[in-house]
């Protein structure tokens, strides 16, 4: 069974476009990536999953559970941590925890007290009082502490400083192994290609590409590295030139005999080409999709 | 009844502010009643010669030297107006703060339908005025047994019944209003509370705006009316109710499917 199943699913906000006709399906027990830049419709999606905000049309469910009519049995088996949390004024970390343990009608403490000893978060703190980083681990104590199938994370690791965001995978690659599905939506490509085995790109409200990490990040495209003075000129296929004093770097995706030609009539001292990290996949796939446009 | 409880402990300061508020100054109207008592002659006067004024109160129909009287003007212009600008600060933010907070993400990310939320957010509302005006109503008989008055039961009873009446149809209607809105409501309810009672002065001074008393929740709570015939006006009672469960259906109907930003 899919964890989420998505189909054909479209919001529009009035006049604006939310998503438009979104297919995607994530399995039980991935690890998904889900990548766009601001705007894209990532927010958009997650909001729709989790019933906060009504489809335009199309359709989508979590564990076979219609996202509208079973939204209350999806949600109490669903944990999710928006990229930013607002707590209620005057209350307490311990508060906050123990009111969202009861909305779910659950005892929580044991599970509680060892994420906030991992994360080290003193409960006995105001919310007001916490830093944005804080009240992140105040928000990721209540996504995990019931223990969800499916945990729903949009920018979970922004304000957290590298310990505690090492903390927080380390965490989550628990609460995957034991058997819990991760939808994680970031900017942060490295984590994407870190800690997921499949992941979607979405642009402009539409999935342009939906595949395994490793797929998505084999591409035509090489990084070139080139030590020397070589003459790029007439070249086609050359992006993300960066030049300096003695090297010029470049993404190829053009023909590797014209590539040689210009390298064997340059002056090379030491060439490297390698395969893209996932940052330069992403751009890679924003410039093509902007130009087929 | 999470959500109740959470709500009663979240409007706590308020609602203590609130009571101290109205509690103080009805209990000082009722204190100052014996000082009052011994010049009533020439206050009477003074209070029946002020035109409209005068019919604008009630204070046309109402024997001020009697307890009940003066209870009804003096006490239920505080307990009217307090009460009512309490009832719909209470009911114009409940389901509004929520997003204006940045908090609705938080609560409905939680396995709680929306119909839960905004029934127990009503329950939260319906349990504040009634607790309020349990302890105001307790109050003032406490105060009036202190000054060595005999206590017209009846009539404070049905005095203060109105003004929960009065509350109750406020707060319904301003939490229609919070289900619409995103931002703070303290203007709209302040505003919703005050248009109301100026509505009822223009409905006692003019006779041609008489039918404005069929609006307004103040209609039903004219202290000389209810001094004069024992009872509350029914079918004022019916439409305020009426407005009431308009306001609360609207709320259902809004904010179930709203989106949430």
């Amino acid at each position: 069974m899919d964890a989420i199943k998505i189909t054909n699913l479209t919001k529009y906000y009035g006049q604006s476009r939310g998503i438009i006709g979104l297919d995607l399906r994530v399995g039980q027990g991935e690890f998904f990536g889900f990548i766009g830049p601001n705007g894209a419709g990532k927010s958009t999606t997650i909001r729709i999953l989790l019933g906060l905000v009504a489809p335009t049309s199309g359709s989508a469910k979590i564990f076979g559970k219609d996202i509208i009519k079973e939204q209350k049995a999806i949600l109490q088996n669903v944990g999710y941590l928006p990229s930013e949390t607002a707590f209620y004024h005057g209350m307490r970390v311990k508060e906050i925890l123990k009111l969202s343990a009861d909305l779910r009608n659950m005892d929580c403490v044991d599970e509680a007290n060892m994420l906030c000893e991992r994360l080290q978060l003193d409960v006995s703190r105001k919310v007001d009082e916490l830093s944005f980083g804080n009240r992140k681990k105040v928000a990721i104590v209540c996504a995990l502490q019931h223990h969800p199938d499916l945990l729903i994370l949009d920018e979970p690791t922004g304000g957290l400083d590298p310990l505690m965001q090492r903390e927080f995978f380390y965490i989550l690659q628990e609460f995957h192994k034991g058997g819990a599905t991760i939808f994680l939506s970031s900017h942060i490509l490295a984590e994407i290609q870190r800690y997921c085995t499949r992941a979607a790109i979405i642009r402009e409200g539409k999935i342009i590409a939906c595949d395994s990490v490793e797929a998505l990040s084999k591409t035509n495209a090489k990084r070139v590295t080139v030590r020397g003075h070589v003459s790029l000129d007439g070249l086609e296929g050359v992006r993300d030139r960066k030049e300096t004093d003695d090297a010029v770097s470049f993404l190829y995706s053009g023909d590797i005999k014209s590539l040689l030609c210009a390298l064997s009539a340059g002056q090379v001292s030491d060439l490297a080409v390698s395969e893209p990290n996932l940052e330069e996949i992403f751009l890679h796939y924003y410039e093509k999709e902007g130009e087929d446009r | 009844m999470t959500i109740v409880k959470h709500e009663l402990k979240q409007g706590k300061t308020a609602f203590l502010i609130w009571l101290a508020s109205i509690g103080s100054l009805l209990g000082v109207c009722i204190f100052l009643f014996p000082e009052m008592k011994a010049q009533m002659e020439g206050i009477n006067e003074i209070f029946s010669s002020m035109g409209s004024f005068t019919a604008a109160f009630g204070m046309d129909q109402l024997n001020f030297g009697s307890l009940v009287g003066y209870y009804a003007v003096e006490c239920g212009n505080v307990l009217g107006l307090g009460g009512a600008f309490f009832a719909a600060l209470c009911g114009v933010d409940i389901l509004s703060k929520e997003e204006k907070g940045r908090t609705a993400e938080f609560l409905l990310m939680h396995p709680v339908s929306r119909r839960r939320v905004i029934t127990e957010k009503l329950m939260a509302v319906i349990i504040q005025i009634t607790a309020m005006n349990l302890i105001l109503y307790a109050l003032s008989v406490g105060c009036m047994a202190a000054i060595g008055e005999s206590i017209p039961w009846k009539t404070i009873t049905l005095l203060h019944l109105a003004y929960y009446l009065l509350q109750i149809e406020l707060a319904g209607i301003c939490f229609g209003v919070s289900a619409f809105i995103r931002k703070s409501g303290i203007g709209i309810g302040l505003g919703i509370a005050a248009m109301m009672y100026f509505l009822n002065l223009i409905a006692n001074i003019a006779e041609v705006a008489e039918f404005l008393k069929y609006i307004t929740p103040f209609g039903y709570c004219e202290g000389a009316d209810i001094v004069t015939n024992g009872s509350l006006d029914g079918v004022m009672v019916v439409i305020g109710m009426g407005l009431c469960i308009i306001g609360i259906a609207a709320a259902y109907l809004k904010y179930t499917p709203k989106d949430i930003q």
